[in-house]
């Protein structure tokens, strides 16, 4: 079964009226279970808005959005999937394990249960021993690793990453894309990430979704074989710059082709 | 800030093993020194300086003086006192209440806030007091509900304002999170805007508690019960009495920053359970 089902889907922010943008156009894009999808393009093609589309945090123009052969709505109400945005959104009152505690909260899990579950989350992206911590007390890369962990709580069919370590410095960046794949191999879990650089998505990805901006739309889908798990040799292999170049020139053929 | 009686917490509250924590030297107890000694030499000067240029005691009695009336007339400042207080604590709790709940429920509805806080603050900005003598006229002279109205009202307007700020300025990423997880909307006001509101509400209480000690006293000038501080106060005062007028202000004034030193402690207590602290965000 498709995790994700987008057909020709438009998206346009005040339409008919006067500051009217084509967000998104004819966009068409099917995702396997288990897969890691990356959306890749400059600011304003319209990846973030794509993610939140399959999200439910905003509507289609027009098209359809399925996400488990589900509307979107249905699907969030049914907690099928996990978001981490850029800035970690942790609730600075809250520890960390009762930031982690938070989506099983909501749904009414009983205390014990989503105690043990959010320690089994913390200890996933290692971090069991900050779980009596305050978010302010942990470096950036730390508070991400906690949003991670709280998007995991449920295990959700899809996880949806919007520029999760765009915030973080390029060392704690790689080695949070090791830990984040490695959780990948762990659960299973379908991923689409959100990125605007070329070398992550590459890295991370089975498919990466290149996008180009005025209006939003796929200019390709680049399949990348490189063999997981991946790791630094991964980094430094022929077939990896490869892969980067073929990528870049496809963006900037989009570019050139938009002018 | 544009709205008068807002006041935007701020973050202050450290714990010793946070990280990015810092000490604004020395202890509490050593920052508590020059404060006191300014104190000391300020009455210590009043009090040589009406001993040297032998100033009459009925322009401006020594602090010794006032010290010396305030125990011989103990009893009556104390009871008229105590009568200031229960309207300042029933005003209080009013319109405190008042004020949180409007917030809560007015901030349900953004075009309603929209409309209500800017009315709000300018009905704050004016001298609120000045509803004394008809409040005497609606509710009675020296019935208690003509100050504790009076009271209510004057605290109403910054517990409301700083509420409502508190509770619509949540981060957008924080309720899109919440969205997310199919949160209902009772859980997003329990789980993030009554928390976020909750520094607002302390600094609006900080407001309010000095505010109702200068509405219950002022609205006591307009008429009152005998036993009643703003009215022990006006009449010794025309009787020029002074020193006892003195030793009156001196216990409206000790009522004052009681109200204000308790609100502090609650607010320290509840940060304990939890703490707030504007996050750190790299790359922000």
């Amino acid at each position: 079964m498709i995790v994700v089902d987008i057909r020709s889907v438009d998206k346009t922010f005040n339409a008919g009226r006067t500051g009217e943008v084509t967000a998104l156009t004819g966009i068409d894009l099917a995702i396997e279970p288990g897969e890691f999808v990356t959306l890749l393009g400059p600011s304003g093609c319209g990846k973030s808005t794509l993610l939140r589309l399959i999200g439910d945090l905003a509507a289609p123009t027009s098209g359809t959005v399925a996400v488990n052969g589900k509307p979107p709505g249905r699907a969030r109400r049914d907690r099928d999937y996990g978001m981490v945005f850029q800035a970690p959104t942790l609730f600075d009152w809250r520890t960390v394990i009762r930031n982690v505690v938070l989506p099983l909260e909501l749904a009414g899990r009983s205390r014990s249960e989503a105690q043990a579950k959010a320690l089994e989350m913390l200890e996933l992206v290692g971090l069991r021993e900050f779980a009596g911590h305050h978010p302010w007390q942990l470096s950036g890369g730390m508070q991400q690793r906690v949003a991670i962990a709280r998007a995991l709580t449920f295990e959700p069919a899809l996880l949806l990453m919007d520029e999760p370590l765009g915030a973080l410095d390029e060392m704690t960046r790689e080695k949070l894309q090791g830990e984040l794949l490695r959780i990948w191999s762990e659960t299973g879990t379908t991923v689409v990430f959100v990125t605007h650089s070329i070398s992550e998505a590459v890295f991370l990805s089975n498919r990466v979704v290149v996008m180009s901006a005025r209006p939003g739309r796929i200019v390709g889908i680049v399949p990348v074989e490189l063999p997981y798990p991946r790791d630094i040799n991964t980094r430094e292999a022929p077939a990896y710059f490869a892969k980067v170049t073929e990528v870049r020139e496809l963006l900037r053929g989009s570019e050139v082709a938009s002018r | 800030m544009t709205d008068p009686g807002f006041v935007a917490p701020r973050s202050r509250f450290s714990r010793p093993q946070g990280d990015r924590t810092r000490s604004w030297g020395g202890n509490r107890a050593t920052r508590l020194v020059p404060p006191l000694l300014v104190a000391v030499g300020v009455l210590a000067l009043w009090e040589l300086t009406i001993t040297v240029f032998q100033i009459q005691e009925f322009l401006l009695p020594k602090p010794s003086t006032i010290v010396s009336t305030l125990f011989a007339e103990l009893g009556v400042i104390l009871r008229a006192a105590a009568f200031t207080l229960r309207s300042v604590l029933g005003g209080l709790l009013l319109g405190a209440g008042a004020g949180f709940l409007v917030a809560l429920t007015t901030s349900r509805f953004s075009y309603v806030t929209e409309a209500s806080v800017p009315l709000a603050a300018a009905i704050n900005s004016t001298p609120i007091v000045a509803l004394a003598p008809i409040a005497n006229q609606w509710f009675g002279i020296t019935d208690p509900l003509s100050k504790i109205f009076v009271v209510a009202v004057i605290v109403f307007f910054p517990v409301m304002i700083n509420v409502t700020k508190g509770l619509i300025s949540v981060e957008p990423s924080q309720l899109e999170l919440l969205r997310s997880y199919a949160a209902s909307p009772r859980q997003v006001v329990f789980k993030a805007r009554l928390p976020n509101a909750l520094p607002y509400l302390f600094n609006g209480l900080k407001v309010a508690a000095s505010l109702s000690v200068i509405a219950a006293v002022v609205a006591e000038y307009f008429g009152g019960p005998r036993e009643a501080l703003g009215v022990y106060i006006s009449q010794q005062a025309a009787l020029f009495h002074f020193a006892e007028a003195w030793a009156a202000i001196v216990v409206a004034s000790a009522i004052g920053l009681a109200l204000f030193g308790f609100v502090t402690l609650a607010e320290r207590l509840v940060m304990l359970v939890m703490p707030w602290q504007v996050a750190f965000r790299e790359g922000e």
